[in-house]
């Protein structure tokens, strides 16, 4: 059965999109048929960071408002075949998503693909609250860092109540997902740790992906991190999540070098 | 900098944690008592409007939550030609 996730933070910045197309394309590398949609309408970023940008005609909208049908908008991926992406909108505004028309199009991705991973907006408007509305996972991407961990509780709030299972009375799977973790900051103090992140959210951890050149590298050359580096310390990072969201029981290792006895004295004059 | 504030420097993780945790502990009872104070509001009006006609922007409601004691209060604007009927009705 088709699982639908969204990826989703609140905060801006801190590896929506980096991570959308990266689980995408570890899912995909474990034989998944996955579908990957930019539900940031008028923002879109997805396909720049896929390298998809030059291969653009139909977007979400021009689906919802049956300007195209859905197979000539999605997008096949050159280097995964069962990977596809869904691009948004450059042109339109965020109005230009209905809940009907979403609804219609998440349906019918449904029939074709094991995992349809949904790109949010930041922030709580409309777009972000259409993006989680179908979910059946929400992955929570959060930093170490206090005003992502205060949005990151926000969208929990959301999650909990705007979606359609929340308002059938059902579960909503979460997980939480640490992006741009720092080992050594978090060991000398001057980071929160993930115990710290975990406790105040709590939600299980999918991973932990460490602050990277990789990931910059990735979207550069705008190919997802596990394609670009996958033995890579956020390539390897990712695509375990990846693992663990189709239920394997892998223990989360912290990536990164540990700071060392001289690194914990004298880092701090550094940092 | 000299020597002695390398090792006094408090580190700052534990702070951020600290008031997370208080920060986060307000909002998401000021989040959950928004929905409450809704809730409540339509309730007392449709109680209300069975026995007297009242506009809605006339129903005030607010909730303030304390450690030892949490109060409700409410306050309805009747108008007068209102209060007449109720008092011959009554």
């Amino acid at each position: 059965m088709a699982k639908v996730l969204v990826v989703t933070s609140g905060k801006g910045g801190v590896g929506k999109t980096t991570s959308t197309a990266a689980l995408g394309a570890a899912l995909a590398q474990m034989g998944q048929n996955v579908a990957v949609v930019d539900f940031d309408v008028g923002l879109r970023n997805l396909d720049l960071v896929m390298g998809a940008e030059r291969r653009v005609v139909y977007d979400v909208v021009n689906v919802i408002q049956g300007e195209a049908k859905l197979a000539q908008a999605l997008i096949r991926d050159k280097r995964l075949d069962n990977l596809a992406l869904l691009p948004a909108s450059q042109t339109r505004d965020k109005d230009a998503l209905t809940e009907d028309g979403v609804a219609r199009v998440i349906d019918e991705l449904r029939q074709k693909f094991d995992w349809i991973i949904c790109d949010s907006p930041a922030g709580i408007e409309r777009g972000a609250t259409l993006a989680m509305r179908h979910a059946d996972v929400a992955v929570v991407v959060t930093n170490p860092e206090v005003s992502s961990v205060r949005d990151s509780d926000r969208i929990i709030g959301l999650l909990d109540s705007k979606t359609l299972r929340a308002e059938r009375g059902e579960r909503m799977e979460k997980h939480l997902l640490i992006t741009r973790y720092d080992r050594i900051r978090a060991e000398r103090g001057d980071m929160l740790k993930t115990d710290d992140v975990l406790e105040i959210l709590s939600i299980p951890l999918l991973g932990i992906v460490p602050e990277s050149q990789d990931v910059l590298r990735a979207s550069n050359i705008g190919q997802p991190v596990t394609v670009s580096g996958p033995d890579s310390p956020a390539g390897r990072a990712y695509a375990e999540a990846a693992r663990r969201l189709k239920g394997e029981a892998l223990p989360v290792s912290v990536p990164g070098e540990r700071a060392g006895f001289f690194g914990k004295l004298f880092g701090r004059r550094a940092a | 900098m000299n020597i002695f504030s390398i090792f006094n420097r408090r580190a700052s993780a534990p702070v951020a944690r600290e008031r997370l945790q208080v920060l986060l502990a307000h909002e998401r009872a000021s989040i959950g008592q928004t929905d409450l104070v809704a809730v409540l509001r339509e309730e007392i009006l449709a109680v209300i409007a069975k026995h007297v006609s009242v506009e809605p922007d006339n129903l005030r409601i607010r909730m303030e939550r304390g450690d030892q004691m949490s109060t409700l209060e409410v306050e309805v604007d009747i108008p007068k030609a209102a209060r007449v009927r109720l008092a011959l009705t009554g």
